[in-house]
């Protein structure tokens, strides 16, 4: 599908998310009760069939961390960026969806590594890269004292 | 303590005949510092479970307190044997963002840079392949080879590795005016070195029996675990970026994406070495036809980007490599994200190489063409 067809597709079959055509893909964005199950159907579904996790990501924005998941469609080629806030900006919480696309169970130990978002029914959620001690360092309110140097 | 226990508990019942071996930090098949806590019953390899962060050089945090252009230099040092790439992946992304039309010379001197790369880093895989089974030989023929490429680059940029070449706008410089030639002479060179690594490894009987049917993955779990590359497409998963997703001067040249459904370590050897002839070719097509004009476009100064999200995928020598680029209209990304192509391909490691023997561990770890840094950022 193109994305013209696509976000009209989504459009009518996501009608609790929020669809928009983004500069270069469509962007889904889903509440975070939703996103288990809508990750499900983008999966599943013989029209989308999602199956390709090609980049998982978090933001840290002033009110929300949002997890970004970069989705492809190896069958029909397509392109969706589906979106989710969590609720609470210093405690966030969102489903895993390391039982849709497997990759995603390193991806979101990375997301919980530097910006300390818990995933939930993850099988093995720990810290990928640092140890224990560290804060979360992608976080933007995140200072490290010893190694920074402020301009 | 807690994740040892984790594993001897995960396993159905008790096993009093497994043990845990740490393979690495400093294991010289592991190519850089990776440490993998092996589940072992005799020297069958039960569970494999990576751990990463060795090298961890927070990259993403970094780009965040410095401007686009001071980006490029940064991600060269991820993997430094697919620098170009990664650099034009940050280029193109800022390009796209402020809609900058590069002239058409730049794109042909990316793609053949990109393709250069991608033979010299095919090369060094090809020595250690051989190395890690035990082939000593391997390693001098691939380093004779690969020592003409770094030659053209260091006449090209100044930088033999961390090329830094790719701008926002264009390249750094012009090309060498001796550039085209050398290219040519080095791909006729090579083209007649290329079937003695056929001859002296891919042929060899031994090397066969220990990578033939070994280290199986499926292409239903190559794409769930988002292995791409040579590895991916060694399970027939049809995910070379510069087919599906053209950028530069790949829509204009001829070339095969190869494919192969026998997924195992063999295939994924042999689809490199045909990635070699490949890139040959492509660069072939292109040397001749550099056509004249500016080398970049005049930038503004200070480079800042439209509010908003950019992606950019590129196909580098180990898979999908990807940028993501969140700004808020400074002059400094508001968030980078590099998708690397290591980070996922290790991962599917255990799917590979459970219920293989030790050593087969260390030929499947070769075909994945791991580089530490790549993985860690």
């Amino acid at each position: 599908m193109t994305n013209e067809e696509l976000q009209a597709y989504l459009t009518g079959e996501f009608s609790k998310a929020e669809v928009k055509l983004g500069k270069q893909y469509v962007e889904i964005l889903v509440q975070a009760a939703d996103l288990h199950e809508t990750s499900v159907r983008l999966k599943n579904e013989p029209e989308l069939s999602f199956d390709y996790l090609f980049c998982l990501s978090g933001v840290d924005y002033p009110e929300t961390m949002q997890i970004v998941y970069h989705l492809e469609s190896v069958k029909h080629r397509h392109v969706v960026v589906l979106k989710v806030n969590t609720a609470d900006r210093t405690d966030p919480k969102v489903d895993t969806v390391s039982d849709v696309w497997r990759t995603a169970k390193y991806h979101e130990r990375e997301v919980y590594d530097l910006l300390g978002v818990k995933f939930n029914n993850h099988k093995d959620l720990r810290r990928l890269f640092l140890d224990d001690s560290w804060g979360f360092p992608l976080r933007k309110d995140y200072k490290d004292e010893v190694r920074i140097v402020e301009r | 303590m807690s994740e040892i226990k984790e594993i001897i508990i995960s396993s159905d019942k008790i096993h009093t005949d497994q043990y845990l071996v740490n393979m690495g930090p400093q294991h010289p098949s592991t190519h850089g510092v990776l440490r993998l806590l092996v589940r072992l019953e005799g020297e069958i390899v039960h569970h494999i479970q990576p751990h990463v962060g060795y090298i961890h050089s927070g990259i993403e945090k970094m780009c965040e307190a410095i401007s686009y252009p001071q980006v490029i230099h940064l991600t060269d040092r991820m993997d430094y044997l697919s620098a170009h790439m990664n650099n034009e992946a940050v280029a193109l992304c800022v390009e796209n963002a402020l809609q900058v039309e590069v002239p058409e010379r730049v794109k042909y001197i990316r793609t053949i840079m990109d393709e250069l790369s991608r033979l010299a880093s095919h090369q060094l895989w090809w020595c250690v392949m051989g190395m890690d089974l035990g082939a000593l030989t391997t390693f001098f023929y691939g380093l004779r080879d690969r020592e003409h490429i770094l030659d053209i680059f260091e006449e090209t940029c100044g930088a033999r590795m961390t090329l830094n070449y790719s701008l926002p706008g264009g390249v750094m410089f012009d090309i060498h005016p001796n550039f085209q030639k050398r290219v040519k002479e080095f791909i006729k060179e090579f083209k007649k070195k290329l079937p003695e690594y056929d001859q002296l490894l891919t042929g060899n009987v031994i090397f066969q029996e220990r990578t033939k049917e070994i280290g199986y993955l499926s292409l239903e779990d190559a794409i769930a675990w988002g292995v791409t590359g040579p590895a991916g497409r060694g399970s027939g998963f049809s995910c070379d970026v510069r087919k599906h997703h053209p950028y530069s001067a790949y829509p204009l040249v001829q070339f095969e994406e190869k494919l192969d459904t026998r997924g195992d370590t063999f295939t994924r050897y042999r689809l490199r070495i045909e990635e070699m002839h490949e890139s040959m070719h492509i660069i072939e097509q292109l040397i001749d036809n550099i056509p004249e004009g500016d080398y970049a476009v005049k930038m503004k100064g200070v480079v800042k980007l439209p509010e908003g999200e950019f992606y950019q995928r590129v196909e580098s020598a180990r898979g999908e490599f990807g940028v993501y680029i969140v700004s808020d209209g400074k002059k400094n990304p508001y968030r980078v994200k590099f998708r690397s192509p290591g980070f996922s391909n290790l991962f599917a490691l255990n799917k590979m190489a459970s219920g293989h023997k030790i050593a087969d561990l260390v030929a499947i770890m070769s075909t994945l063409d791991l580089v530490i840094p790549d993985i860690d950022r």
